[in-house]
């Protein structure tokens, strides 16, 4: 293992004093990790705010049959436009936003391997968030689904501009996305402090390490297929376009290539976060260390042989529907596996019931209805049967919510001490748990009946059908229920930055090396790093006389 | 790190190959390739660009012996070979576009100058990186040994020449078999 290197310039550069309290100019040209990490954050909840101000306008639609509300060419932009901000530019953010923050505070290192790659990644997200939101000015929002399929996606079809924004906002976020997660593989194995060995390392970064591969793996795909659609759209190419001799299956194929590493790219860091958060909650190590970094591994090589289960119903014949069907139900095993390890970890633990952890245990139950939804789309005739329907919908929701936006929400109550040195209200955090989860079942659950009785997704209007309308009708309901607790989150958060009690530089007692510096960090993370023996180094430094590494059995 | 890139990019490349390939089975794809495509002329083009990669690794070795007389030979060398083979496929470009085969013709002028048009972007940002390094070692940045810059560009640009082996044997080679 090489020595530490620290990237601070040896001497400081003349004429270019920067301190803390240059306000915004600080924030823009900063190129420290936690500065970075937070506008991540931040970037995420105005994407939150705009995706789901969308998504209510489609719920409001949808609250009655037969609805006039909004034009069918309106519906269609919104919806677009709520699924590619959520996926692009609000789970991803969070996600990044937690990586570069912690990974470096976790592996004791005093930033990121390439901080000017940092701060060029992030704002490659910014602008091509931007960028896609200009469409609205431009001319039209895309409207061809999050998914974007041919031939919707081509220029007869959606002759607004939309799609072209779609492309080019996608590629330039791509790009970044790219970049990072280069940074975090480079940072994670040459940054760590001397001490710590693989197998020492905090779960939630050897999550992001395979999570990091994982989108070096998935995105190009993704990005040669953006090409290809600009190609047909700019230059008249053939790519996606029938009628030229092009293949509209292909974007299929391209784009569900990556498309489905995309879910397992969201999902993974979240599984990393829940390892942190169950151990410290729980008062017990984490049961199953290597189970958890095998299976993540697991979960990355299969993610690349499942993706035709989204095109079952294209007719590719049943040797390769059965292959898919099989692989997609092998994914379900490691997946399984980590969630047995959590129930592990938790059983005859010290239960803390903190936010942070009520919505670990609330994921558990949510992640794994929407698991078994998903385990139900394998089965070819069932998903021939409810593809395209709100069942969909239903699934994706309780994956994307249940799961990652659980996870982040658990990690957000879990690291707001560290990152703001502030606490948030307690109680009103429990009232905000509540009001989401409440609102987010019954948003939900009632569409899994819906998709059952056939309603189409990404349709603007529906029949008067028997059970339409009041289920509907409750969707919509629960929609703005979530969107009050958004609100009262949004209320916690700055609450607690402006009169929040101070926190202390550890909390909840907890075990990695991120509680070992003062809350908030210093620019300069830390003055020393305290030595790492075992994957709870913390824990052992607080009560030498149990310490990890003094046992002979450290399997946890 | 430049590992890294390489492999994202090789992936990238991986997904425009296949989208050639899944087209390259429609009909009347490979008698446009064996029509337009000349094997010869590219082929030499190409036998330039492979050798390019042996005058990189011989300048990498220079520079690891400390002799910087002949790394600034070699890396000259790269420079131009580099620009032989772009002058070979603009020159190929320009007679296709003359035959009226464009981007927007057919399946397979799509597929071909996507494909071949990334790989040459890909050599041209090569070709920069290159004339960069050469300039910093007039400049005398490489008197020293220990710079892992030299090596780093030297992936990159052998991994540029693998994708055209690929690239070359499906689209230029394995139509007249």
């Amino acid at each position: 293992m090489k020595a530490i290197r620290l990237p601070e310039p040896r001497k400081p550069i003349p004429n270019l004093s920067v301190s803390d309290n240059q306000g915004l100019l600080q924030w823009i040209s900063s190129v420290d990790h936690k500065q970075i990490g937070i506008m991540y954050l931040w970037l995420s909840v105005l994407f939150l705010v705009a995706a789901g101000c969308e998504i209510l306008l489609v719920r409001i639609q949808l609250a009655i049959p037969n609805n006039h509300f909004l034009d069918p060419e309106v519906y269609n932009q919104l919806f677009t436009m709520h699924g590619t901000t959520m996926i692009f530019f609000v789970a991803m953010p969070a996600i990044f936003g937690f990586n570069t923050y912690l990974v470096p505070l976790m592996i004791g290192a005093n930033d990121m391997a390439y901080p000017r790659l940092n701060a060029f990644s992030f704002w490659m997200t910014f602008f091509g968030g931007l960028l896609l939101y200009f469409s609205f000015l431009a001319g039209g929002a895309p409207d061809a689904g999050w998914f974007n399929y041919a031939p919707l996606n081509q220029y007869n079809y959606s002759s607004s501009p939309g799609v072209d924004y779609y492309c080019s906002g996608l590629l330039i976020a791509g790009i970044g996305t790219v970049t990072a997660s280069a940074n975090f593989v480079v940072t994670i194995l040459k940054y760590r402090v001397n001490s710590m060995n693989l197998k020492q390392m905090p779960l939630f970064v050897w999550m992001i390490l395979i999570n990091s591969f994982l989108i070096l793996a998935a995105f190009p795909s993704l990005n040669a297929a953006l090409v290809m659609l600009l190609l047909d759209r700019q230059l008249h190419a053939h790519f996606f376009s029938a009628q030229g001799g092009g293949s509209a299956i292909l974007w299929q194929h391209l784009f569900w290539l990556f498309g489905h590493p995309e879910v397992y790219i969201v999902i993974l860091p979240v599984f990393g976060i829940f390892s942190e958060v169950f151990p410290v909650y729980s008062r017990k190590p984490i049961f199953g260390y290597t189970f958890i970094i095998g299976s993540g591994m697991a979960i990355a090589l299969l993610a690349f042989g499942v993706w035709v289960h989204h095109m079952f119903a294209t007719g590719l014949g049943n040797t390769v529907n059965s292959f898919f069907a099989a692989s997609s139900m092998l994914i379900g095993i490691p997946t399984g596996v980590k969630i047995f390890n959590w129930l592990a970890t938790m059983h005859g633990g010290a239960i803390r019931f903190k936010v942070s952890m009520m919505f670990a245990i609330a994921f558990l139950i949510e992640f794994t209805i929407g698991g078994l939804t998903g385990i139900s789309f394998t089965l070819v005739p069932i998903d021939w049967q409810l593809t395209d329907t709100y069942y969909v919908v239903a699934h994706l929701h309780f994956v994307f919510i249940g799961g990652t936006l659980f996870g982040l929400f658990s990690g957000l109550f879990y690291w707001f001490p560290k990152m703001s040195g502030r606490i948030l209200d307690e109680k009103l955090s429990k009232w905000f748990f509540w009001l989401f989860v409440l609102g987010f079942n019954t948003t939900f659950l009632v569409q899994h009946a819906l998709g059952a009785m056939g309603m189409a997704r990404r349709v603007y209007t529906y029949p008067n059908l028997p059970g339409w309308g009041a289920l509907n009708l409750i969707s919509t309901i629960g929609g703005f229920t979530m969107a009050i607790a958004i609100g009262l989150l949004v209320f916690i958060i700055i609450k607690a930055l402006k009169t929040g009690k101070k926190a202390t530089k550890d909390p909840w007692d907890a075990n990695t090396l991120e509680w070992t510096t003062s809350s908030p960090p210093d620019f300069k993370n830390f003055d020393f790093v305290i030595p790492v023996k075992s994957t709870r180094p913390f824990r052992d430094l607080k009560r030498p006389e149990d310490a990890d590494w003094k046992k002979t059995d450290n399997n946890g | 790190m430049i590992k890294l890139i390489v492999g994202t990019e090789a992936m990238f490349f991986l997904a425009l190959i296949m989208a050639f390939v899944y087209f390259s089975f429609s009909p009347d794809f490979r008698s446009h390739q064996l029509l337009s495509l000349d094997l010869k002329s590219t082929g030499v083009f190409s036998i330039l660009l492979f050798s390019s990669s042996f005058t990189f690794w011989r300048a990498e070795v220079c520079y690891r012996k400390g002799n910087l007389k002949q790394l600034k030979g070699w890396l000259l060398l790269t420079i131009l070979l580099g620009g032989i083979f772009l002058f070979g496929q603009g020159r190929e470009y320009l007679s296709l576009l003359n035959d009226h085969i464009t981007i927007s013709s057919s399946i397979f002028g799509t597929s071909f100058f996507t494909l071949t048009g990334f790989h040459g972007l890909h050599v041209f940002a090569g070709l920069i990186v290159i004339s960069i390094i050469t300039c910093l070692a007039f400049l005398g940045d490489y008197d020293k040994p220990g710079s892992s810059v030299i090596g780093a560009v030297g992936i990159y640009w052998h991994f540029v020449d693998i994708v055209w082996l690929f690239v070359f044997i499906i689209v230029y080679v394995i139509p007249h078999f």
